[in-house]
């Protein structure tokens, strides 16, 4: 051993190198405030491992990154763990960079003769908000694509150049395929390299003009190895324990909560997402940005920032001076609070905004639904998107609330959970043609309330004329008649929901349909009902409810079979194209409880 | 961390610093990559999914002097995220045999995987890559073949008198035994 020891060292020096890596000399001793620049090392190092390893499953385009990371995250062994390490590591990093500044500036160590050694730091600093920049799109979820749209938008407006630069940086006039692999590119490859490089150089000039210590040195000097090792290993390691709790945390509030780092709903373009966010750090620049409306954008996204970093660039030369020291350190405080201060705003303005708790909870939803599918079916290989655009319980809200809401209401509310303005003026369709649902507008109390006929003009109808009158008067034996009735036609619609009723109460639902037709009960005088009566001149109940006839109902109210002449003011949806064939059938999917769900029901719910 | 004078055993002290240090840092070194060898070795957790039974064709298709035919497998595949309905997975040799029997042979080749092609004028199944020969049954045709081991068969069956239904599977190449792909 000793002897390839010998030979290894003949050929490398590396007996001299680890002396001098490890016996270099810190003046007055170990101290925790000289831990933040091996902190740094370690985050990065972290990056660079976990990165290393997220690499063997990710995945660059736009038909596969949120796929190959929802595979990361959801299926592969410890993948949530590797990505959490990613994640907040990531942050850690922003944290320790500003904690190593910090002491840089409050030590002096930037002053002569270190100034290339700051200046190395400074330039480090932007590149890790590069990583962070690049690494926040590529997962490609909904979030991370709309802030990166914004950050793109904004380099796109530098005057002259902008648009060219936008054009490279995101490999054509949109998002697509080239913007990820070139994000990629930069992110796991350009970047950190680059990084590596000015590490070698930060550290070669850190050694060569040595620690800067903190005055007055009061203790002897110490060597590197063990006093210092030992704190740094302490920080190290509570960067990581904190990193780790960061993972776990979500877990300790709520059981099901998902570890680790987020993931939204796959990117969709066509699909504002309202509560897009930049990361945490940046959301100071993200709330500055907001005083400086119009033509004046430039001065908030480019031309302020890079004043600012030109006077911290400048640090080193202006803390020659005699009050220089002071100036940066006010300088740095500054920066510090403003930030803080625009930071607080940023949340503080979206805390008391509700449109941006019901996009949140939305995206959060569809994050989850977004899984949900890709777990069920897996995953085509169109991408995950087209697993959301074909799914009714992620379309129908959507549609309900575009199309549907300005009259309607589902559950009291316009199906996204938001409540327009304007009164209901027609039916709440939450459990439309169910038992229950039936049962209310044959309930006298109900019948003419706004979640039945209450907004529309049948609420003097003969409708609501008969159950205020005449239902109000049915005795039991009758009031028992009427509820076999609503088994009988509450079955046409064949709900899921209704599944196991329908097939218990066979006998109750074939007695209902005789019923239905008695002249006591007199519903067939204005209905048909499963046989042909050319008289009828109310909506057919034949199959109410069911696919076919919401489907049909949706297309075309005012149709013979349903309303005809007598048609409130709801469109002819299909007919006169308001909604495509495929909206439509999303729509009525979602209002009949038609969705794929895992066994036994999942818990995804609006 | 002075050491004060009064110190019994300034070695000892030094030396359990040493020591936390190296255990500190490792255990703090130790953990990104942990979490990613897992990730590494994922795909051994995973097999592969044995399909079941296709229905390829149908008898009446498969020429009577019994020359084979190659038919491409469709099949629902995972292939990790993706899921594939009717995609192709494999193909097969089919050839009909005496008493309305078929045979299937896998046409990937058991030396290195090359597909085999079928050389009609010596009615025998040629490789590619290396030249391996089989003959008609899929046994080898040479005393000294590349392949160790004759062209895999396929579980078959003929159902309703006509319907021929393959159970598509993939084994292992290079080796002088058949073993499923896991
Ligand atoms: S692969 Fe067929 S002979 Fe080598």
């Amino acid at each position: 051993m000793k002897t390839l020891f010998d030979w290894l060292d003949n050929r490398t020096g590396f007996r001299k190198l680890t002396r001098e890596a490890l016996y270099e000399n810190v003046p007055g001793g170990s101290r925790w405030r000289y831990v933040w620049g091996s902190t740094l090392t370690f985050a990065f190092v972290i990056q660079v491992v976990t990165g290393l390893f997220l690499l063997f499953a990710y995945s660059p385009s736009t038909k596969t990154a949120w796929e190959s990371v929802y595979y990361i995250q959801h299926e592969m062994t410890g993948g949530w763990l590797l990505r959490g390490i990613h994640h907040f590591a990531s942050q850690a990093m922003i944290v320790l960079l500003a904690l190593h500044l910090m002491q840089v500036v409050i030590d002096g160590a930037y002053k002569a003769p270190r100034e290339l050694n700051f200046l190395t730091g400074i330039v480090m600093l932007l590149m890790v908000l590069g990583l962070s920049l690049t690494g926040y799109l590529l997962p490609w979820d909904q979030k991370g694509y709309w802030a990166s749209k914004v950050v793109a938008s904004l380099a796109g407006a530098t005057p002259v150049v902008g648009a060219a630069i936008q054009k490279v940086i995101i490999g054509g006039s949109d998002f697509g395929h080239h913007t990820l692999t070139r994000f990629l590119a930069i992110h796991a490859g350009v970047l950190p390299g680059m990084i590596v490089l000015l590490i070698v150089v930060h550290i070669y000039l850190f050694r060569r003009h040595g620690l800067t210590p903190r005055q007055p040195v009061r203790r002897p000097d110490v060597a590197f190895w063990p006093d210092q090792v030992l704190k740094d290993s302490v920080a190290c390691l509570a960067v990581l324990a904190t990193i780790l709790f960061l993972i776990v945390s979500p877990r300790l509030f709520s059981p099901d909560a998902p570890l680790g780092a987020e993931l939204g709903a796959p990117a969709d373009p066509s699909e504002q997402y309202s509560a897009a966010r930049p990361e945490w750090y940046f959301l100071f620049l993200f709330q500055f940005l907001k005083y400086f409306p119009g033509d004046k954008e430039l001065w908030g996204s480019v031309i302020i920032p890079s004043l600012v970093m030109g006077l911290v660039f400048l640090m080193p030369f202006i803390g020659k001076w005699k009050l220089g020291h002071r100036f940066n350190m006010g300088l740095l405080l500054a920066i510090l609070i403003g930030a803080a201060g625009l930071t607080y705003l940023a949340y503080a303005e979206d805390r008391q905004k509700p449109e941006f708790q019901l996009a949140t909870k939305q995206a959060h939803a569809s994050a989850e639904r977004a899984v949900a599918l890709a777990r069920l079916r897996g995953i085509p290989e169109s991408g995950a998107l087209t697993l959301l655009r074909e799914d009714p319980l992620t379309q129908g809200p959507k549609i309900f609330a575009r199309s549907c809401a300005s009259c309607h209401r589902y559950d009291g509310h316009d199906g996204m959970g938001a409540t327009p303005s304007d009164a209901a003026s027609a039916a709440d369709l939450k459990g439309f043609g169910s038992h229950e649902w039936l049962a209310g507008i044959l309930d006298p109390g109900h019948v003419a309330a706004s979640n039945y006929f209450g907004g529309t003009k049948f609420k003097d109808g003969k409708m609501v004329r008969f159950v205020k009158k005449d239902i109000a008067r049915f005795d039991a034996r009758q009031k028992e008649h009427l509820n076999k009735v609503v088994m009988a036609v509450s079955a046409e619609a064949g709900l899921k929901s209704q599944a196991g009723a329908d097939s218990r109460d066979t006998t109750a639902i074939e007695e209902g349909r005789r019923l239905f037709a008695i002249s006591e009960m007199r519903c067939a005088e204005c209905h048909q009902f499963r046989k042909k009566d050319e008289d009828a001149t109310a909506p057919d109940l034949t199959g109410f409810g069911s696919r076919e006839w919401l489907i049909s109902f949706i297309s075309d109210p005012a149709h013979e079979r349903f309303y005809g002449k007598r048609n409130d003011r709801m469109p002819s949806f299909g007919k006169e194209h308001q909604l495509t064939p495929r909206e439509i059938s999303l729509l009525t999917d979602w209002i009949r409880g038609e969705w794929a769900t895992a066994e036994p029901v999942a818990s995804v719910k609006r | 961390m002075d050491s004060p004078p009064d110190t019994p055993n300034p070695d000892r002290r030094e030396f359990f610093k040493k020591a936390s240090a190296v255990v500190l840092g490792g255990i703090a070194a130790a953990v990104p990559i942990g979490a990613g060898v897992p990730l590494l070795l994922d795909p051994l957790g995973r097999r592969d999914t044995a399909g079941a039974a296709v229905h390829v064709v149908n008898i009446d298709s498969l020429p009577v002097d019994g020359t084979p035919r190659k038919f491409t497998i469709l099949a629902s595949r995972k292939d990790a995220w993706n899921r594939y309905d009717d995609a192709p997975i494999g193909a097969v040799y089919l050839r009909r045999l005496e008493g309305g029997k078929v045979q299937a042979l896998n046409v990937s080749c058991p030396h290195a995987g090359c597909f085999v092609d079928y050389a009609s004028a010596s009615r025998t199944f040629l490789c590619p890559c290396h030249n391996s020969l089989f003959h008609l049954d899929g046994t080898l045709a040479q005393k000294s073949s590349p392949s160790p081991r004759g062209m895999d068969s396929l579980e078959v069956e003929v159902r309703k008198g006509s319907e021929v239904w393959v159970k598509f599977q993939n084994f292992q190449a290079g080796h002088a035994t058949k073993m499923a792909r896991a």
